[in-house]
């Protein structure tokens, strides 16, 4: 009786190991690269001057956004998803370290990538004490990167000058786009959480293995976020916030990322 | 003998440990009042401990929290106005830039499910962040705040006491200023012990008072919290400012000029009234809703009852209502020690 009690936990603990590691477990590094970019210009803070499709020059002094809920997926179709409580990124543009995430995953041939830009629903109303790290409402200084009067996370901020902005209380010709809202709490409101898949296929695979780190360069571009599905004018919108016309960026986003090339 | 001794001894010792165990958690115990629903605030994910209260009293009390070290949230939230910014109708905070809104009492605050106003904070553990990094409020960052404890000489120890470690966190901060928020509550009104069947009954207009009462207002300031927590525009005019209330939050045009139904407790205490204080005293409140409600967007059907907008009062229902609203104040809870400054 006792030999097949083991036998069936033995053979029902097998199942389940096998649904949950659907591939080879020993990892391997994996750095994805967030290389900002505008146009065909590398991305300079505050003295680049750079021009989006309203013809509008601008320079940018603040570029920062959050990448997480981090997926791969195998040339023969397996995910991988790493793990929640660690695939929270924040990339900051003055924080060349940030520009690098660092993963260890399963040694495979990966052909995509997905990611979200920004912070999924369900952390942004967690309990206080699983926001750690990125997540920390702590960690940012002056920069922040969370709305406390309207409780969630900004997921993505550019701020910068440009001759075509309004000027200011200060005195500045500033712009600032504040995107955030992950859409409510318990009444819904805006959804500007935007997911981002990207075929490696083309610019090539990753070919995750042990004796090496195998690094996915992306391009994030800032004039897409100007270019895209609707063209945004400074002009027009010098502030973007917490606002129905947020949406119209928030559908540039996507955009913004593009595969380069992966270095194996 | 010998052994009727040592029993003895024993039993003293264990009750004089049940006692300093029972000092020791005397605050310490959330109680939900007899007359109270359960409460909203999620209670098991933030023990509530005498140390923990002890450290949130502290914080909630200490001027470290603002960037020059001169404000407090008991600069705002004073005990002796319920927890309000008695006599300021928007209170003020660093260099007396003016915020918009009138400080809302910290009272009964577990049975919330949404803060501010407007509700845009959805959980009593966010809701510090947000005076603390508001330049018109405390105009410091949670980092700093966070650093300025950690070098403190003495709250390590007292975090270490309260969590078990004297690692500072945004989460040990936040709930520990909710377990002090948590323990400010109101429920030892004559009403309440008239509710409980603990103390002597209404005077005849108190009760004529608290049947108006209940057919005009209970359905929006529902007892016994006397708010139903939902957002409503009681008719005011737009003020200077033009507050759009809830609309900031959820960007749904029917929740224009709506705002979170304040409860009416405490009302001898908590002058002014309204989002923005814009009525001084109870009379003005009483005749706002007798003359002066406003035909503006979202205004609540409950108002709209009759042909002119607001709900009718004779002057001798507006004496009986506020004989009624007076046997909401709550003495003990403006004067309870455990709950001032040390
Ligand atoms: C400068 C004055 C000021 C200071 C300092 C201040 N508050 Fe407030 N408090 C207010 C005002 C004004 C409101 C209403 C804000 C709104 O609706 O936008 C408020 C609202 C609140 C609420 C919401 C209550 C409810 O019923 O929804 C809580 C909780 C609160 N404050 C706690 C705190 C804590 C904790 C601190 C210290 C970290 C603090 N406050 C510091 C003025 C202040
Ligand atoms: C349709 C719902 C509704 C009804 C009915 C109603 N109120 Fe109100 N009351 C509100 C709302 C909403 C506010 C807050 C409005 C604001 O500040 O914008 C409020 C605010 C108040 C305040 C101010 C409290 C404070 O702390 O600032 C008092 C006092 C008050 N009401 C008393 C009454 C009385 C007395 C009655 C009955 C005669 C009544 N209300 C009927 C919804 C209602």
């Amino acid at each position: 009786m006792r030999q097949y009690l083991a036998l069936a936990i033995l053979v029902l603990f097998t199942a389940c190991k096998k649904d949950e590691t659907p591939l080879d477990n020993s990892t391997a590094p994996l750095s994805i690269e967030f290389d900002n970019i505008a146009g065909d210009k590398n991305l300079q803070l505050n003295t680049g001057v750079y021009t989006n499709a309203a013809n509008e020059p601008f320079s940018v002094s603040v570029f920062q956004y959050f990448i997480s809920n981090v997926k791969l997926t195998t040339t023969d179709g397996k995910d991988y998803v790493v793990p929640q409580d660690s695939s929270y990124f924040m990339i900051n543009e003055t924080d060349v370290a940030s520009h690098s995430v660092k993963l260890h995953v399963p040694q495979a041939d990966y052909s995509s990538l997905s990611f979200i830009v920004g912070v999924d629903s369900l952390r942004n109303t967690m309990d206080i004490s699983r926001r750690t790290g990125v997540l920390d409402p702590a960690s940012y200084s002056d920069h922040g990167m969370y709305w406390g009067w309207n409780s969630g996370y900004i997921f993505v901020k550019l701020e910068g000058t440009s001759s075509s902005a309004p000027v200011d209380a200060s005195g500045q010709r500033y712009f600032r786009y504040h995107i955030g809202g992950f859409g409510g709490y318990s009444t819904p409101t805006i959804n500007n959480i935007r997911s981002v898949t990207i075929d490696l296929t083309r610019a090539g695979i990753a070919s995750v293995r042990r004796d090496r780190e195998t690094n996915v360069h992306l391009m994030v571009d800032v004039l897409k976020m100007f270019g895209g599905s609707s063209s945004i004018s400074i002009a027009s919108n010098p502030t973007v916030m917490f606002g129905p016309f947020s949406v119209n960026i928030a559908d540039n986003i996507p955009g913004m990322f593009r595969h380069d090339h992966t270095e194996d | 003998m010998i052994n009727r001794k040592l029993t003895m001894g024993v039993l003293l010792v264990l009750l004089f440990y049940a006692c300093s165990k029972q000092v020791e958690q005397q605050y310490a115990v959330f109680r939900q009042p007899g007359n109270f629903p359960a409460p909203a605030y999620n209670l098991a994910g933030n023990e509530i401990t005498g140390k923990g209260f002890e450290l949130g009293r502290k914080l909630f009390y200490d001027p470290l929290l603002s960037a020059d070290n001169t404000i407090s949230c008991g600069t705002c939230h004073v005990q002796s106005a319920a927890f309000t910014h008695h006599g300021h109708d928007i209170s003020h905070g660093i260099n007396d830039r003016l915020g918009s809104r009138n400080a809302q009492p910290i009272m009964n605050l577990a049975w919330e499910k949404t803060f501010m106003w407007d509700g845009g904070v959805a959980d009593l553990d966010l809701q510090p962040i947000v005076p603390i990094t508001s330049h018109v409020e405390m105009n410091e960052t949670l980092g700093n705040v966070l650093n300025k404890l950690r070098s403190s000489a003495v709250y390590p120890a007292l975090y270490k006491d309260a969590f078990g470690s004297t690692a500072i966190t945004t989460a040990t901060t936040m709930k520990a200023l909710s377990q002090f928020m948590v323990m400010c509550i109101s429920s030892n009104s004559r009403y309440d012990s008239i509710m409980r069947g603990e103390g002597p009954l209404f005077t005849q207009e108190e009760n004529e008072g608290y049947g108006i009462f209940q057919q005009k207002c209970g359905s929006c300031h529902k007892e016994p919290l006397f708010t139903d927590l939902s957002f409503r525009n009681n008719g005011l005019r737009p003020g200077p400012l033009n507050d759009e209330g809830r609309f900031a939050i959820t960007l749904n045009a029917a929740d224009t000029y709506k705002f979170k139904v304040p409860s009416l407790r405490n009302l001898a205490y908590t002058a002014p009234y309204m989002h923005d204080g814009r009525l001084r005293t109870l009379n003005a409140v009483l005749h706002h809703y007798g003359q002066e409600v406003q035909e503006t967007l979202n205004l609540d059907p409950l108002l709209r009852q009759t042909d002119k907008p607001g709900i009718a009062l004779t002057e001798a229902e507006k004496l009986k209502l506020l004989a009624f609203l007076r046997t909401l104040n709550d003495k003990k809870f403006i004067t309870d020690k455990k709950l001032s400054e040390q």
